[in-house]
């Protein structure tokens, strides 16, 4: 069972294996998007500079502050998200790589879920490790930062399973990102709730425990249906 | 008889003539209870005590929230079966319902601002059902977006499928997740549940409209659905003849 697929490089590991093939998906993604640093730091720019608009817009007002401050966070992060969504798979449909990688006998909902994977890991973890200045920025009390990171790292996952599969969607179609975004945004408002919900419960004395519960049932949600999903929409794209 | 008897419908050109016989009857009844219905809201119907007049609206508010949650389900229903039975006539249903699904959410969240602001003193109040009637109308018109962006109509028919079919996983979630976050965010607000118990004349009225609203949309998703057919089917043989013969 040793044949050697080129077509993905996938050089010499058993391709039937759908961990295996998540593997190399991720480590190949991985790989292409260290070779565009710029790109990857242009997405935690964007988050920042986001949630340093609210201040401006809204009043610089410490209390007022402290209390959008969970919401203002979470909305930057949905933005900076949809930010880098066109890029999961559009790349790789316009230079025919997704056309190999559906072709290939490896599970095609590994070889997503190693995509999102990776997408998850530029993208999503980034923001998650940024939290904490967003609590010093507003002056968040450091439980409320603990559980916005906490909420993050359970909501951003499930914001990349949702992205993957409307992104692949809207492969090759005429309407662009504004099209992504209608999509995602009203399909990841639970996430919102839940997310900006935890911190807010913290900072106003409650306890968290059951948004953050909430949120990671959603992510188990998201990793047992997300990569059948969005194998689906990607073999739809080649139909 | 049994399931053959039904899919012989699926065929576009078993059920174009089938809908062209049903739509008269839909409409015409779509039309007479409207009529009924708004006779006995709008004159039977006694005034409440509590909000006056102005609680009249929901006679058309009411069925207009329940068809507009219903269709998506609908919707979602004939998407399932585009994608399992791979049958062109349901992702036509679903395309033909989408609109007036939309229309629904949009006259519901209309009237609901109507009614809120001499009931609540604001046409928009972040109330848990307001809020997720628009999240509604967001996933409706990113359902007909999707449908638009794509050309080729096999592939928006299972694009736009799954997305349908994500949307209605998604729409439970939503609907508990925007109560949670209102009654987490302000206390109670006036709400419809709170209201006094209905005069009989009141909820014979409410039913009336909502089988009229049903009826309508049975009518309208039917005609386009019609036009949906003579628009993909243009150029084929029993088509031809269809429009030669009957219109």
């Amino acid at each position: 069972m040793n044949r050697s697929v080129t077509a993905h490089r996938v050089r010499d590991t058993p391709v039937h294996d759908p961990l295996a093939a998540l593997w190399h998906a991720c480590s190949r993604d991985l790989r292409l998007a260290m070779r565009s640093k710029a790109e990857l730091a242009l997405i935690v720019v964007f988050f920042v500079l986001v949630m340093t608009l609210f201040p401006l817009g809204v009043s610089p007002e410490p209390k007022l502050l402290e209390r959008i401050a969970p919401g203002i966070a979470w909305v930057a992060a949905l933005l900076a998200s949809l930010l880098s969504l066109p890029r999961l798979f559009a790349t790789d449909h316009a230079d025919g790589t997704l056309e190999q990688l559906v072709l290939a006998p490896a599970a095609l909902p590994a070889v997503v879920a190693g995509k999102v994977l990776a997408h998850w890991m530029t993208n999503g973890l980034p923001l998650v490790l940024l939290a904490p200045l967003a609590g010093l920025q507003f002056g968040m009390s450091p439980e409320a930062t603990i559980t916005l990171v906490a909420g993050l790292a359970l909501g951003t996952p499930s914001l990349s399973w949702l992205g993957a599969v409307c992104a692949a969607l809207t492969l090759g179609t005429r309407a662009g990102s504004a099209l992504l975004a209608l999509l995602v945004l009203p399909l990841a408002v639970p996430i919102l709730i839940f997310g900006a919900g935890a911190a807010e419960a913290v900072a106003s004395g409650l306890e968290a425990g059951a948004h953050l519960s909430l949120l990671g049932a959603g992510l188990i949600v998201c990793w047992v249906f997300g990569p059948f999903a969005t194998a689906l929409a990607v073999r739809i794209a080649y139909e | 008889m049994g399931s053959t008897a039904w899919f012989k419908f699926a065929s576009p050109a078993a059920f174009y003539p089938l809908a062209g016989r049903l739509i008269p009857w839909f409409a015409w009844a779509a039309g007479l209870l409207t009529l009924i219905g708004l006779y006995l809201g709008f004159i039977v119907a006694p005034t409440d005590y509590q909000q006056g007049e102005s609680y009249r609206i929901i006679f058309i508010h009411v069925p207009a929230a329940w068809m507009a949650m219903f269709l998506y389900l609908v919707m979602a229903g004939w998407c399932a079966a585009s994608l399992i039975w791979n049958t062109r006539l349901s992702a036509m249903m679903a395309q033909a319902l989408a609109p007036t699904g939309a229309m629904f959410s949009v006259v519901a969240l209309w009237t609901g601002a109507l009614w809120g602001r001499p009931t609540w003193g604001a046409y928009w109040v972040w109330d848990a059902r307001l809020t997720s009637t628009l999240i509604l109308l967001f996933l409706y018109l990113g359902y007909m977006a999707l449908r638009a962006a794509i050309d080729d109509p096999r592939r928006a028919d299972r694009a736009s499928a799954l997305l349908a079919l994500v949307g209605a996983i998604n729409v439970p979630i939503i609907y508990f997740s925007v109560r949670w976050w209102n009654t987490l965010h302000q206390g109670a607000s006036v709400s419809l549940t709170s209201s006094p118990k209905m005069a009989q004349t009141m909820l014979a009225a409410m039913l009336v409209m909502s089988f009229a609203a049903w009826f309508y949309a049975i009518a309208v998703a039917l005609h386009r659905a019609r036009s949906i057919i003579i628009e993909r089917e243009n150029g084929s043989d029993w088509l031809r003849r269809q429009l030669a013969g009957t219109n």
